[in-house]
């Protein structure tokens, strides 16, 4: 047996010897694989010379990298074309098209990024008592700090506006994680497909189109209902509505229909199959989804929960209508108006501490912007490490 | 440990779509029953109406009487939590739970019950339903390694000892050797029976070599047509069904003339 396998490599040795390199018939035809290099540096060189001509003198890099880029495409193609054939030349032109399309998309990203980065590191840097400092008597530092010619730390910080961002959507949270949570668990396991569950479904659906200033006008509109019908309609009553919790009930608005969204796809991914063999060992309902299908999906519905919080931490309009703006620190979110960090930052841009000082505010709205950026990132970071964390182990051989 | 079952006059419906008609049949407690017949005819959810597995399906119910040693388990009142609890079942694809160990897997019946029982209790029945379903030796050193890494066919008996694990009276098992190859399936087969001194055992298969190999009694379903409600054609010893069919429906089916 051995012997005959032996002799048959031997024969297919000696009959198919490797050919010369580039002679198999297998790649013949095919265009050499420096090509692609080779227009790529003509598109640059052409695309040059054209933006010199039409800027006449002034050089553009925008306008020389977007014109190399047409250049390269449209070179590629007619290249594959003359030295291959058309269907790979349409099959390249689409590949190039498609790339380019994912580089315009990242480009607002980084851009983004970078801008706030530019901005806002260095002075957050020079200046980490930003981090814990609120904005009392800023305005008389930001005059001085002008005065002496702009050197030196900046007055202020954003502080409490952490604070108020941290508590605010702490209650969003804890108020539109169980409703929303609970609302799925509805529509999953006990609602079947009745008029009920599709007219909640189609409203979950429209509630995420709100815009998110309707949601603050109906968070206000609510909490001043509920304050005048049990508390009292005194203006220091009405003054009362102004306070981070009703800031909550505006983003948990906004946050519920999201929460229910996700974890909806989380719990009907869950196969049906480990419900049934809960059931066939006697296991209630209820316990079935808090010991079955609610572990089985935990990772998907926490990342899921994750970035619905970091979606509404970047809330600027809810915010303002509902909890204000204030100078100082405010733990307490039943009491008094409260600072969110978007909020600030649309304050400090548009409405400097001290009005013929603006520079100081500018430097800290961007400052305040890059750990908005910070938190936001660390947030969807968080939700992919609970994924990980959380989801089922598969090995274990 | 081990009843019987009794069906009288048995309608299953999804819906107003009446699937199985007029089942009357006597499962005898310690013996294995096997159901075969071709695909759509009915036994797949005959047997899960044994457990009321049935009803879980939304529209789907039964009608008419299901005995468990006399009482009828669709009787007003009767919780199906209840009824499960003492008819286990084992379903076609192996289930284990993906988020438990092999261990908790075993004790899931229990635990997600929420009884409490000591470790050594605990232990005990991890062992005792790991060796009744074969499986002790092969797994006893990973018993906190994930049930989804184990083989096919090592899942299918870890999910047979969590099914033996809450002490049924009866096992039911939809196709349990469809998805396993024919090593898997020969440790099932074996396992079937010497769950049968213990068990009475319903199993609906496709295979009607492993029927003739596991099965004391066979029943035969059909069905007349596309639409029609699938009837129990013929039950009886597997050794008449398969040998000496009494109705030429079971004659066809077994010598492979259809189906």
């Amino acid at each position: 047996m051995s012997h005959t396998a032996q002799n048959a490599a031997e024969t297919a040795r000696t009959q198919n010897a490797p050919r010369p390199r580039g002679k198999s018939t297998l790649t013949a035809g095919q265009m050499p694989s420096w090509v692609w290099l080779a227009v790529l540096a003509g598109a640059l060189v052409l695309g040059a010379g054209i933006v010199a001509l039409m800027g006449g003198g002034d050089f553009n890099i925008v306008g020389w990298l977007i014109i190399s880029a047409i250049l390269y495409v449209l070179g590629m193609y007619i290249t594959t074309r003359v030295m291959e054939n058309r269907r790979k030349a349409t099959d390249g032109l689409w590949r190039n098209l498609v790339w380019a399309a994912f580089i315009i998309a990242l480009i607002p990203l980084v851009a983004v990024i970078w801008s706030v980065l530019a901005n806002g590191l260095s002075t957050l840097i020079a200046n980490p008592h930003l981090l814990w400092e609120d904005m009392g008597g800023a305005a008389g530092g930001d005059v001085k700090f002008m005065r002496e010619g702009g050197v030196g730390p900046i007055a202020g910080g954003f502080g409490h506006a952490l604070v108020g961002t941290l508590m605010i959507t702490l209650f969003a949270a804890l108020i539109s994680v169980p409703i929303g949570l609970l609302t799925s668990i509805f529509l999953v396991e006990y609602s079947r497909g009745g008029w009920f569950s599709r007219a909640i479904t189609f409203f979950v659906d429209v509630m995420t189109g709100i815009p998110s200033i309707v949601a603050g006008l109906f968070a206000f509109a609510l909490m001043e209902l509920v304050i005048t019908t049990f508390i009292g309609d005194t203006p220091r009553h009405l003054q009362m509505v102004k306070m981070g919790f009703t800031a909550s009930v505006a983003l948990s608005v906004l946050m519920i229909p999201v929460v229910v969204r996700s974890t909806e796809e989380m719990l009907r991914v869950v196969p049906n199959e480990l419900r049934e063999a809960s059931y066939a060992l006697g296991v209630r309902k209820w316990r079935t989804i808090t010991k079955i299908v609610i572990p089985t999906a935990i990772s998907g519905i926490a990342s899921g929960i994750t970035l619905a919080i970091a979606r509404v931490a970047g809330e600027t309009a809810p915010i303002l209508v509902t909890a204000g703006f204030v100078a100082n620190f405010n733990w307490n979110v039943f009491d008094d108006m409260m600072t969110a960090l978007p909020v600030y930052i649309y304050r400090q841009m548009i409405f400097p501490s001290a009005a013929q000082a603006p520079d100081p505010s500018i430097d800290r709205a961007w400052a305040a912007a890059l750990m908005l950026i910070l938190i936001v990132m660390a947030l969807n970071l968080i939700a992919r490490i609970i994924a990980k964390a959380f989801a089922p182990k598969k090995t274990g051989r | 440990m081990s009843k019987r079952i009794d069906a009288i006059d048995l309608n299953v419906y999804y819906g107003n779509f009446l699937a199985v008609e007029g089942v009357n049949i006597s499962i005898e407690p310690r013996s294995v029953t096997a159901f075969i017949g071709p695909s759509g005819c009915g036994k797949t959810t005959f047997l899960r109406t044994i457990n009321r597995m049935h009803e879980v399906l939304p529209g789907a119910r039964a009608e008419g009487q299901l005995l468990l040693d006399g009482e009828d388990i669709y009787g007003p009142g009767v919780d199906p939590v209840r009824v499960r609890t003492m008819i286990g079942m084992v379903f076609q694809r192996p289930n284990p739970f993906p988020t438990m160990s092999i261990r908790d897997n075993i004790l899931a019946g229990h635990k997600l019950n929420g009884t409490r029982m000591s470790k050594g209790d605990a232990d005990a029945i991890v062992e005792k339903s790991l060796r009744g379903a074969n499986l002790w030796e092969e797994v006893k050193d990973r018993l906190d390694k994930p049930g989804s890494g184990l083989s096919g066919g090592q899942q299918q008996r870890l999910c047979i000892a969590r099914t033996i694990a809450v002490s049924p009276d009866v096992i039911l098992m939809d196709e349990p050797c469809s998805a396993l190859d024919p090593i898997s399936t020969l440790a099932v087969e074996d396992l079937i029976n010497e769950l049968k001194d213990e068990y009475t055992v319903v199993i609906v298969t496709h295979n009607m070599q492993q029927a003739a190999r596991v099965a004391d009694k066979t029943a035969f379903f059909n069905i007349a047509g596309t639409g029609k409600p699938g009837k129990l054609i013929e039950y009886d010893d597997t050794n008449v069904v398969f040998n000496n069919p009494a109705n030429k429906q079971t004659e066809d089916y077994v010598s492979g003339r259809f189906g």
